[in-house]
């Protein structure tokens, strides 16, 4: 059927795009774990930060690696405000209107990025995404490499923060008990919005990441916000060790579905995973109840 | 009428009741009193419908329960009240009400009328038609005991319905629960206020740490050693042994 | 019911019967679409709102309803009103299935948001892969304006039975409202295990109400094949319709009987209106589509119809 290293070169290039993937997971269930609320919006973001990479090579000619960090800040700004400004207000604290608010946001900004850009794909172009570096046996796609690595870079960063800053203990104190770090003197409200700004932080890092092998239209966040989701669902709301294992378990499996059942269906697969976990194990792998 | 045997519940490591049993004749009113965090609320998750027990059964007029639904329940004639009062908070009272009466009357005009009828029985008749949320925590209790008896049971179980009740509500709400049981339900009831256990109940059972450790009229049952040591402590229960017989 | 209860759906089916004597094709031609998503909005609203479970993948329905009245009119010959009507069963079916699964996983909230997204998405993505639906290029009904086709030479005609069908499920829902079903369904929304512990079968309740939502979205998907004749992947089981319903039935009045109707009339003349002011920019209007649900959540979450209404409430103690 398939050579061993057919095979084994899908699993691979499934583990480094499930890296990123995770990234972008990471965002998503950081947001869940800390202000109880899925960021429907997530998808659109991802679109906004992989036009901005774009924007930033074909019209300053600055090339994605070196728009991490400015990008990163960027975002990172943009998330805490929108937090900090319309979400948590509007909400008026309940979740299930925050449900909806992300779903508004997401419809607002997936179609102003289509009214500004249009429905052309958009790529990096460039010969940059056809490096491959020989692993043993096996070619191995530079740019997915890079990929990879950076994830796995930011993953460290944030459980550094996370454990070992006092904005990383106050996020972790919020997450588990709102009321109480309030009463603390947490700022809760802050705390929020810092979140919500990491969250678009890896967003945009993932970005910077994927836009090398990818391409970008007004639409592909879609496609990537079932990517996420299920990632998350899989590895546990709120859990950051899983996103990151339900990343590269999901990258893997995109990987192999394309390669068995073409491109169509392949997006098939994720979805009945989701469903799936959704319905028999919603906690996930580490993660908290439903 | 109910029958609960030997019921254990395990929640993982944490052993919540081991090997509970009480008994509840027809047209009585007992009691189920203890120290806080001793289960009784989990016992009455189990007698319910709510929380299958880990092993053990739960006998009604005869027939095993058991592993029945609550909704199932209600149809038999067992309802029950819950500690923290949520009313429906899209429904007037009388709306609230109706909705336990929809059990047994199919069409509106007649569920709203027992609604009504119930509502005069406990006292609510002023707020009929007023938003729930907008009671007090006594009217909550009202409320609360109003939609369990609009099923019309024939047993009911009360959790801590005189929770958050001053005394002169409390004095109010006494008459109230023992012209529900002459009107022929009977009552199981989780209860912390001593003086309603003393003026209601025949029958008082008596569960710490998970098990009944004492049963009987509840005038025995608060001069039991082992009942005082379970609410007061070791320490404490000796030193009243001693203060007894110095 | 009393006739008071009837009296504002009457009303405002008056109001819209009227139209189509005067009105120009585009005229009809908007009213037509406004009313399939205000059916597919009232099939929403009956879950979500009486229900308390927002469902994202209300195309899963509208999509059922539509494939099934094209494929058995074109594949099996079946006269096109017995299609349409297989067409609403098979939406209520496929509803209770999707209700059975995640209503056993007590999934709520966002989660049971998820999973009906993910749903609709499959079918998406089997239609436009499938023979049966006719793939990628979907499947087209013949031309063939009969009254005993289902297709009529006339809008008009079209505008009156959406209008009929309309006006039919709100008196649906106005009964359920004052009926049993509907207490008993708002009680499980507001407190679940109170609602079981009074009687009240709680899965069977949310069964039923999502089978009901199931039937009337895909009312909406049969009509919608009827008037345009053709289905495809993305029109019949694409998030435009979940997101449509969703916001008409928010915009309107979450949880009213006029609230999807209001508010799917309402959202699609702003839609029109910006799309005449600014057509060159692309997905204007759902950009407005989108902030209005930021606007509605945020500063009149009872939508249109809840907000009159408190105005003219006399105040209670």
């Amino acid at each position: 059927m398939y050579s061993p290293e057919i095979i084994g070169e899908a699993v691979v290039n499934g583990l480094l795009s499930g890296g990123v993937y995770a990234l972008v997971a990471l965002g998503l269930t950081l947001v869940y774990g800390v202000l109880h609320i899925i960021n429907f919006a997530h998808g659109a973001l991802l679109t906004c930060a992989l036009f901005a990479v774009w924007v930033l090579a074909a019209v300053l000619g600055v090339g994605p690696y070196l728009a991490i960090l400015p990008l990163a800040a960027l975002f990172f700004a943009l998330g805490y405000a929108l937090q900090r400004l319309v979400i948590g207000p509007a909400s008026h604290g309940d979740d299930g209107n925050a449900l909806l608010i992300t779903l508004g946001l997401s419809i607002a900004i997936e179609n102003a990025l289509l009214a500004v850009f249009h429905s052309d794909t958009r790529a990096l172009g460039g010969d940059a995404a056809f490096d491959v570096v020989e692993v043993g046996p096996m070619l191995v796609s530079t740019p997915r490499l890079i990929g990879f690595a950076g994830s796995v870079v930011v993953a460290a960063l944030l459980w550094l923060l996370l454990s070992a800053t006092d904005t990383g203990r106050a996020i972790r104190a919020v997450a588990k008990e709102r009321l109480g770090a309030n009463l603390v003197g947490i700022e809760v409200g802050h705390i929020y919005a810092v979140t919500f700004g990491i969250g678009c932080a890896c967003l945009a890092v993932a970005a910077c990441l994927m836009m090398p092998t990818f391409y970008v239209d007004p639409h592909v966040g879609n496609a990537f916000v079932v990517v996420a989701f299920t990632i998350v669902v899989l590895g546990g709301m709120g859990s950051v060790p899983g996103a990151l294992l339900g990343g590269l378990f999901v990258g893997v499996v995109e990987s192999l579905s394309g390669l068995v059942l073409g491109e169509s269906l392949g997006q098939l697969g994720i979805f009945l995973i989701f469903i799936v976990v959704l319905l028999f194990r919603p906690k996930g792998l580490f993660g908290a109840a439903a | 009428m109910l029958s609960v045997e030997r019921v254990s519940k395990r929640f993982g490591g944490l052993l919540a009741i081991a090997d509970a049993s009480l008994a509840v004749p027809q047209g009585a009113i007992v009691g189920l009193i203890g120290p806080n965090g001793a289960g009784k609320t989990t016992l009455f998750g189990v007698i319910s419908g709510f929380l299958p027990p880990t092993t053990g059964t739960v006998a009604f007029e005869g027939a095993d329960i058991t592993g029945e639904e609550p909704h199932l329940r209600a149809r038999r004639g067992i309802a029950r009240t819950f500690q923290i009062v949520q009313p429906f908070a899209g429904l007037s009272v009388r709306e609230n009400i109706a909705v336990g009466a929809y059990l047994r009357h199919a069409r509106r005009a007649e569920a709203l009328a027992q609604a009504e009828a119930v509502a005069n029985l406990v006292g609510l008749r002023p707020m009929l038609d007023g938003s729930a949320s907008g009671l007090t925590v006594a009217g909550r209790k009202r409320l609360e005991l109003a939609r369990a008896l609009a099923t019309e049971p024939r047993l009911l179980l009360l959790d801590e319905v005189l929770a958050g009740l001053n005394p002169s509500e409390i004095r109010d709400i006494l008459p109230v629960i023992r012209r529900i049981r002459d009107g022929g339900v009977t009552i199981l009831m989780i209860e912390h206020v001593m003086q309603a256990v003393m003026a209601l109940c025949e029958d008082v059972y008596v569960l710490a740490q998970g098990r009944m450790i004492a049963h009987g009229p509840p005038q025995r049952v608060c001069e039991d050693p082992a009942v005082i040591e379970a609410y007061l402590g070791h320490g404490t229960a000796a030193r009243l042994r001693e203060g007894a017989h110095a | 019911m009393t006739a008071r209860d009837l009296l504002p759906i009457v009303a405002l089916v008056v109001l819209l019967a009227v139209v189509p004597l005067f009105a120009s094709n585009v005229l009809l031609n908007f009213l037509f679409t406004a009313l399939v998503v205000a059916l597919a909005a009232q099939g929403w609203n009956l879950l979500g709102g009486f229900g308390g479970q927002f469902s994202f993948g209300q195309a899963a329905f509208f999509g059922t309803g539509a494939y099934m009245t094209a494929a058995l009119q074109i594949r099996l010959g079946v006269n096109a009103w017995l299609a349409a009507g297989l067409g609403i069963l098979a939406g209520a079916a496929v509803a209770w299935a999707i209700g059975f699964m995640a209503f056993r996983a007590r999934l709520r909230g966002s989660y049971f948001a998820l999973v009906t997204l993910a749903f609709a998405e499959v079918f998406r993505i089997l239609a436009n892969a499938s023979d049966v639906t006719g793939g990628a290029a979907g499947l087209l009904i013949r031309l063939d304006p009969r009254p005993a086709n289902f297709q009529f030479e006339s809008r008009a005609v079209f505008a009156w039975i959406a209008i009929a069908c309309v006006g039919a499920v709100m008196v649906l829902c106005r009964a359920i409202e004052r009926g049993r079903f509907g207490a008993q369904l708002v009680a499980v929304r507001d407190n679940e295990d109170a609602a079981r512990a009074l009687g009240v079968d709680a899965l069977a309740t949310k069964l039923r109400a999502i089978s009901l939502a199931g039937a009337i979205t895909a009312a909406a998907g049969c009509l919608y094949v009827q008037y345009f004749l053709l289905i495809n992947a993305q029109i019949g089981y694409g998030t435009w319709i979940s997101v449509e319903a969703l916001l008409a039935a928010i915009v309107g009045g979450v949880g009213t009987v006029l609230g999807p109707v209001i508010g799917a009339l309402a959202l699609h003349g702003v839609g029109e209106l910006t799309k005449g002011f600014a057509s060159a920019i692309t997905g204007i209007d759902l950009v407005l589509f989108g902030l209005l649900l930021v606007l509605t959540t945020a500063f009149a979450p009872s939508g249109i119809v809840g907000s009159l209404a408190r105005l003219t409430r006399p105040r209670t103690a």
